[in-house]
């Protein structure tokens, strides 16, 4: 086997060159990980040079080095953000305790739980995205899908480093575990339900990447508040890459929705079929995808109900969003919360004890972020002179876990019977021929500075490079 | 930027990040080593009296939104308050003073103001200064200039290594004053791979070229070899600069600065302080007069020079080879073997009279450029003259930073 040069190849603050266990490990995984990444990684593309953001230290000015590079060559590095000095645990029943840096004997299975359910879903992701690349719609929103496929290669490689370090020979085999698992795959899923979905075209791109990336921050928020200093360190250093996912999305969709409400007001139309006819998205399509990815992701945040997560939170392993930032005691043995349920066909409220329904507390917040990205869309739509504005439906609405699991509940939140639920599904979630049209759509724009058709061009370039630059050379 | 007990009139260059890219991610405020950033439900604000412009939040940004810019009278700051209504930025606003260096690149803005620090505010250029062109080449495209010329300034003996190096635009428009600066960036990367700092440079020659009507400037260049301190370091952009060979090229960003120029009036004075490399913008100025000599203009040219031994001068021998009658030259050397140490505030005091003469003249513009350590020494040596004669140079110096006739750039 070819020695690694570590400081090169694997940009690090983990002192990787000086850690023979580590090396030993990563020794056989890594060319197993580039072996997952040209079989599983973006479609016919390993050959081009890409612009692209790599972080070679953890310093603001290290962190976003940009450089035209081939993908299996991107440097996938190990970073955790810089220790803070004698950090304390600042929730649960170790509440005050200096942080963990290393894993305490009773709590290894759920860390390992933990570690690995968020590390499956970064390969995942990649694997879920990787024809995307043959349907482009500029070389800009190639350069940033292949950015966006890159880092969570990078988010697995953390992953990956926190089981190699800190667990021996199960954290070893879990990390092969998570090469050989595939999205979609019958035999060998991915962990959850919503990473195993197909992300057919850009507009779901955009969508998977706003709402279901977003999931993604909060989770990761969670985590970097956890008393396992060195998973909250290594997820606190992945915020910062996952925020550039969100983007894309954010501005994805708005810009599918900016091009779309220019042909309305050129056509002076907001019938469908005529904006179809015209090859752009009609909003009422962008409005069902929206539901769909707005409902399969806030399952991702698991039963509203958990013991898991009330024994999580107690034991310190997993916090709440911003935790650091509440005002109370941060063991919440007294402490309430409202949940939905289901009485006499109607929704209602109901108090439990806030602890097993932390899971429903992190879907909240991650609501309330998620409907400000909306309202921003709104803004272009509302700039463009038109009367429509796009909504998130309600939390109860084409749920599959928890509680709220497979009850009919309209966008707007009425109870329904299945018969209505059938007569409208239609207009609530997309159909098979919103896909198919906007799969008609989806053809490979890869011009410099040229989009294709039923997206505007982004406001800025990528690190103050022009629009018309280029991003991606197909050499 | 600080706003507290400052002038009103005083332009700012304050940061905003534009509510209609921002996705709201967080980054910035997380980044932020002051916590100058905060939020509400609908936006995210810089604070202008916590923010110093450091630039840690730029990169992070996923979306571009944080990098903008927007020059303001302190007076019309734009408060946190006032930002969490937005749902777009405000449009540009002219101001007169600085309207230019909108959107310069942060590391370039945190140089300058470092470098003119010592001011002790902002200076607007002298009244009759020519209009200079900013930033014209910008980091993301750079200009590119051909070295027509190399050639080492200091005696084969000495132990600094000082290099003047001309650099020939060809047909690129790359216009530039006497005064202004102009970045490099030298190529490659560092060892951890990050791409290196831009650096700043002094234009040595005057506006119309190195050798007049040819598109070229002049670059004074020190090899470092060691820091402030003396401790070994090798300086990345100045030995880049140094070993370039006769027809190498090199990218060039800029120009910079609208403030340290030069006055273009009959009858206005130079009074001139420098030492080592410092002197690179004294020389453009004194040649640019220099060409003008057949308009007899008048004006008084006064120039302090110091370094440590005459070999280590930049331009000593060009220099003395000036008409007296045109330049009053004093020069200070510290490392002469069997003399007492000179600095430029020992001959200031020397020529005490002279310079009292000069700086009372609503005609006298100061110019100071040289190490940081110079600073204290000579503001103490103006002090001193000054009172001798009866007047406060404490006082005088709010006024002539007001006329734009102090200007100190320090490194």
């Amino acid at each position: 086997m070819e020695a690694i040069n570590y400081s090169e190849k694997i940009p690090n603050n983990v002192n990787l060159a000086g850690d023979r266990t580590l090396q030993r490990a990563l020794e056989p995984w890594q060319p197993n990980n580039l072996k997952w990444w040209s079989e599983m990684g973006p479609d016919s593309a390993q050959a081009f040079d890409v612009y692209l953001r790599t972080a070679v230290s953890v310093d603001p000015s290290g962190w976003a080095h940009f450089d035209h590079v081939k993908m299996p060559d991107y440097r996938w590095g190990v970073f955790l953000t810089p220790a803070a000095e004698e950090r304390r645990i600042h929730f649960g029943e170790h509440l005050g305790e200096p942080a963990w840096q290393d894993v305490p004997g009773e709590h290894r299975a759920n860390l390992r739980r933990i570690i690995v359910t968020q590390g499956d879903t970064e390969p995942a992701s990649v694997e879920q995205q990787r024809h995307l690349g043959l349907t482009c719609p500029s070389q800009y929103d190639l350069r940033n899908l292949f950015q966006v496929n890159v880092e969570e290669g990078r988010h697995l490689w953390a992953m990956v480093y926190l089981l190699h370090r800190y667990f021996g020979r199960d954290g070893r085999e879990e990390a092969e575990a998570l090469l050989e698992r595939r999205s979609g795959d019958a035999d060998h899923p991915r962990i959850l339900g919503a990473f195993n979905e197909k992300t057919p075209d850009w507009l779901a791109f955009f969508m998977f990447t706003y709402f279901t990336d977003r999931d993604g921050k909060y989770q990761l928020c969670a985590l970097a508040e956890s008393s396992f200093d060195p998973l909250a360190r290594t997820t606190r250093f992945m915020l910062t890459e996952e925020a550039h996912h969100m983007f894309v999305g954010e501005s994805g969709v708005s810009r599918i929705i900016a091009r779309t409400c220019e042909v309305m007001n050129e056509l002076k139309t907001d019938d469908p079929a005529r904006l179809r006819a015209a090859g752009v998205i009609d909003l009422p399509t962008i409005q069902r995808y929206l539901n769909f990815h707005f409902s399969v992701t806030i399952d991702l945040f698991g039963a509203d109900q958990s013991s898991n997560a009330a024994t999580f939170y107690a034991a310190g392993l997993k916090g709440r969003f911003e935790e650091g930032k509440r005002n109370d005691d941060h063991r919440l043995h007294d402490a309430t919360y409202k949940v939905l349920e289901v009485r006499d066909g109607q929704l209602g409220e109901r108090d439990v004890p806030m602890l097993n329904a932390l899971n429903e507390v992190l879907r909240d917040d991650y609501i309330r972020d998620s409907i400000g990205g909306v309202s921003r869309w709104n803004k272009v739509i509302e700039k463009a002179g038109i009367p429509f504005r796009l909504t998130v439906p309600h939390k109860a609405f084409n749920r599959r876990i928890g509680t709220l699991a497979n009850m009919r509940v309209t966008p707007d939140g009425r109870v329904v019977d299945d018969a209505e639920w059938q007569a409208h599904e239609r207009e609530w979630l997309p159909s098979a021929e919103d896909r198919a049209f906007v799969a008609s759509l989806m053809g490979r724009v890869t011009a410099r500075g040229k989009f294709a058709n039923w997206i505007a061009p982004p406001a800025v370039g990528v690190n103050k490079q022009p629009v018309d630059f280029e991003y991606v050379r197909f050499n | 930027m600080n706003a507290a007990g400052r002038d009103p009139g005083e332009v700012l260059r304050q940061h905003l990040i534009d509510p209609e890219i921002c996705i709201r991610c967080n980054t910035c405020e997380e980044t932020c080593p002051l916590d100058a950033i905060t939020h509400d439900a609908r936006n995210y604000v810089v604070d202008p009296e916590i923010c110093k412009a450091c630039g840690a939040c730029i990169t992070p940004c996923p979306t571009g939104a944080i990098d903008n810019w927007r020059q303001v009278l302190r007076v019309n700051v734009y408060t946190t308050a006032e930002q969490l209504t937005w749902d777009t930025l405000p449009a540009p606003i002219e101001v007169a003073a600085a309207a230019d260096d909108d959107d310069l690149p942060p590391e370039v803005a945190r140089i300058t103001a470092q470098a003119s620090e010592g001011q002790g505010g902002h200076v607007p250029p002298p009244w009759s200064a020519a209009h200079p062109f900013v930033n014209l080449y910008p980091l993301s495209r750079p200009a590119v200039a051909t070295v027509s010329g190399n050639f080492r300034l200091t005696g084969d003996d000495a132990s600094s290594d000082i290099r003047h190096i001309v650099l020939d635009f060809g047909a690129t428009t790359f216009p530039v004053l006497e005064g202004q600066t102009i970045g490099i960036v030298p190529p490659g990367t560092d060892a951890q791979g990050r791409p290196h700092h831009i650096r700043l440079y002094s234009v040595a020659s005057p506006r119309d070229g190195e050798r007049p009507r040819y598109n070229n400037v002049a670059l004074t260049v020190k090899r470092v070899t060691e820091d402030h301190s003396g401790m070994p370091v090798r300086g990345v952009a100045s030995n880049f600069l140094c070993d370039l060979k006769r027809g190498a090229t090199v990218n060039v960003v800029g120009p910079f600065g609208s403030s340290f120029l030069m006055p273009n009036h009959p009858g206005a004075s130079l009074l001139m302080i420098c030492t080592g490399t410092g002197a690179a913008p004294m020389r453009a100025m004194t040649e640019h007069r220099r060409r003008q000599i057949a308009q007899r203009e008048g004006g008084k040219l006064m120039l302090f020079f110091g370094a440590r031994v005459p070999e280590e001068l930049p331009y000593h021998g060009p220099l003395m080879k000036l008409p007296r009658d045109f330049i009053d030259i004093n020069l200070a050397f510290s490392r002469v073997p069997g003399q007492a140490k000179q600095y430029v505030q020992d001959r200031i005091r020397a020529r005490g009279d002279d310079v009292v003469r000069l700086l009372a003249s609503d005609q006298c513009h100061v110019y100071v450029c040289g190490l940081k350590s110079m600073e204290e020494g000579v503001a103490q040596a103006f002090r001193d003259v000054c009172r001798r004669h009866g007047n406060d140079w404490d006082a005088m110096l709010p006024r002539l930073r007001e006329q734009g006739r102090f200007h100190l750039e320090t490194y």
